[in-house]
């Protein structure tokens, strides 16, 4: 089942400056080790230390940000698209 | 007086610390923390005084050594500066003794708070080279942008959500950027943003400008301690959707004793208004966590409609750690809120500072802000950019024939 998953630039040198790649999970955390599996360091830079996903990154399901959902349990199956995007400001 | 023109070290990373050089990024490679701007303060020491802020022309580039451009400024030479009323009529209804108001309302051009940190984004964009400027916008930053954009000669695309107040489409058509309606909320817009930033080398003002963009608020804490007589008031309540103002406020009032321009350390309390339906900074005050559940907004506040607040982490902290704290307001008190301003001091606020205004009367109430300690509400923008939220809640204007005895029978009652 594999999910397209949107690459943001400080991590494209990671995927071998790729924008998106493909990768087989059926959640976020297991799409986070499939990850890392292939492209070893990628985990590290998205999770801090306890294996958490960062405070500064927000992952998108499908353009539904994954809070809104399960969080790292956030089901994935085929056609699925994820974006890991850092957090932007604006507004006051 | 030692004088040179930069006093900007590079850039460092909030979370991990990492440095970088001045450039247009805004997100540390490593660990996604934001940047900020990293000063030499003992340069800044020696270079600034009272005085010599006195002495300076009344806009926000009269405290130039604390905001991060290399040459002579730009834009927004007129922007800032603006008036900190001392409202009695209002601490009065509200049985305070020394109350203000920060009224950005009457920003320089467009009439908001975004008029600051516009005119440092543009003149730092500028010096990188840019000749097209955007920004992702629940209204006033787009007007700002717009504005600024066009005296600076600079092209501009503007992305707001498409459900925006008329008087907010208006003030950014004039200057004719291309403004961008987006279906979706601000948190999706930004989102595009982000998107649309990897694919054109644009400056886009909240994102790869943002750590430069943000220092323009800190401006807006310089004012409110000036023109106390360098003083720091006691309480501050600041409206919040990202959670930048609050923030920057916070390390402005910081960055005057740092600098020995303030003798002590500010002991000044923060507090976050939000619209109720909008709250995630204020939940997370309340919770007494840092933790920030995105929500998805839902309040006649557009301007403050962002569910997924940037520095939201920051702003908790800020609240929390000063010995403030947050409250949220209804529609309704949003509303009354505005009116309660405008029939007091007679300044007419958009919804944001009625969300702010109305705060600010719950944390009176509720004791959080005692009655006889200097207070300053922030008002960020203004009225008649949102005019048709309070259109229903006005009552209309009485008409009559032009002659005296229709005045006397329909205004003064007189058979």
């Amino acid at each position: 089942m594999p999910v397209k998953v949107r690459i943001p630039t400080p991590l494209q040198n990671l995927v071998g400056n790729q924008s998106d790649v493909s990768c087989e999970a059926s959640n976020v955390g297991e799409l986070i080790n499939n990850l890392d599996a292939s492209y070893p360091g990628i985990k590290a830079r998205i999770c801090d230390e306890g294996g958490s996903i960062r405070r500064f990154v927000n992952i998108y399901k499908n353009g539904e940000d994954i809070r809104f959902a399960d969080g790292e349990q956030t089901s994935l199956g085929d056609g699925d698209e994820v974006s890991i995007i850092p957090a932007i400001a604006g507004g006051y | 007086m030692v004088k040179r023109l930069s006093y900007v070290l590079g850039l460092k990373c909030r979370e991990c610390g990492r440095e970088y050089e001045k450039a247009p990024i805004y997100v540390c490679e490593y660990c996604f923390g934001p940047l900020e701007v990293a000063y030499d303060y003992q340069a800044i020491r020696e270079s600034i005084s009272r005085g010599a802020i006195a002495s300076r022309p009344p806009s926000i580039w009269r405290y130039r050594e604390f905001l991060p451009i290399d040459g002579d400024p730009t834009d927004g030479l007129y922007s800032g500066c603006t008036p900190l009323v001392r409202a009695d009529r209002l601490a009065e209804a509200l049985g305070m003794k020394e109350l203000y108001v920060k009224d950005d309302s009457v920003c320089h051009p467009t009439f908001s708070f975004k008029d600051r940190v516009v005119a440092i984004a543009l003149s730092k964009a500028k010096e990188f080279g840019f000749d097209t400027v955007g920004c992702a916008s629940t209204g006033n930053l787009g007007n700002a942008v717009a504005a600024h954009a066009a005296h600076a000669g600079l092209k501009g695309y503007i992305f707001i959500p498409s459900d925006l107040e008329i008087g907010k489409v208006v003030g950014s058509l004039i200057y004719a950027p291309n403004l961008v309606a987006v279906e979706g909320n601000y948190d999706e817009v930004n989102r595009l943003c982000s998107e649309v930033a990897y694919h054109y080398n644009w400056a886009f003002v909240n994102i790869n400008i943002r750590p430069y963009y943000a220092e323009g608020s800190k401006t807006y804490g310089f004012e409110i301690a000036e023109q106390l007589g360098w003083r720091y008031p006691k309480h501050v309540v600041v409206p919040s959707a990202s959670g930048s103002l609050i923030t920057k406020i916070q390390k402005g009032f910081e960055e005057l004793h740092q600098v020995g321009l303030m003798d002590a350390p500010p002991k000044t309390k923060l507090y976050s208004a939000q619209g109720k339906g909008c709250a995630p900074i204020v939940t997370a005050i309340k919770d007494n966590t840092d933790v920030i559940r995105p929500v998805k907004p839902v309040t006649i506040a557009k301007s403050l409609a962002i569910g997924n607040p940037a520095d939201g982490y920051y702003a908790a902290r800020v609240a929390l750690k000063s010995g403030g704290y947050g409250e949220e307001a209804t529609n309704e008190e949003i509303i009354e809120g505005i009116k309660l301003l405008a029939h007091t001091e007679g300044i007419f606020t958009e919804t944001a500072g009625g969300v702010t205004m109305a705060v600010a009367k719950k944390l009176i109430e509720q004791g959080y802000i005692p009655k006889d300690e200097a207070t300053v509400i922030c008002i960020t923008g203004n009225g008649l950019k949102t005019h048709e939220a309070v259109l229903p809640n006005i009552g209309q204007p009485k008409e009559i024939e032009p002659t005296l005895a229709s005045f006397e029978k329909i205004i003064m009652g007189k058979q």
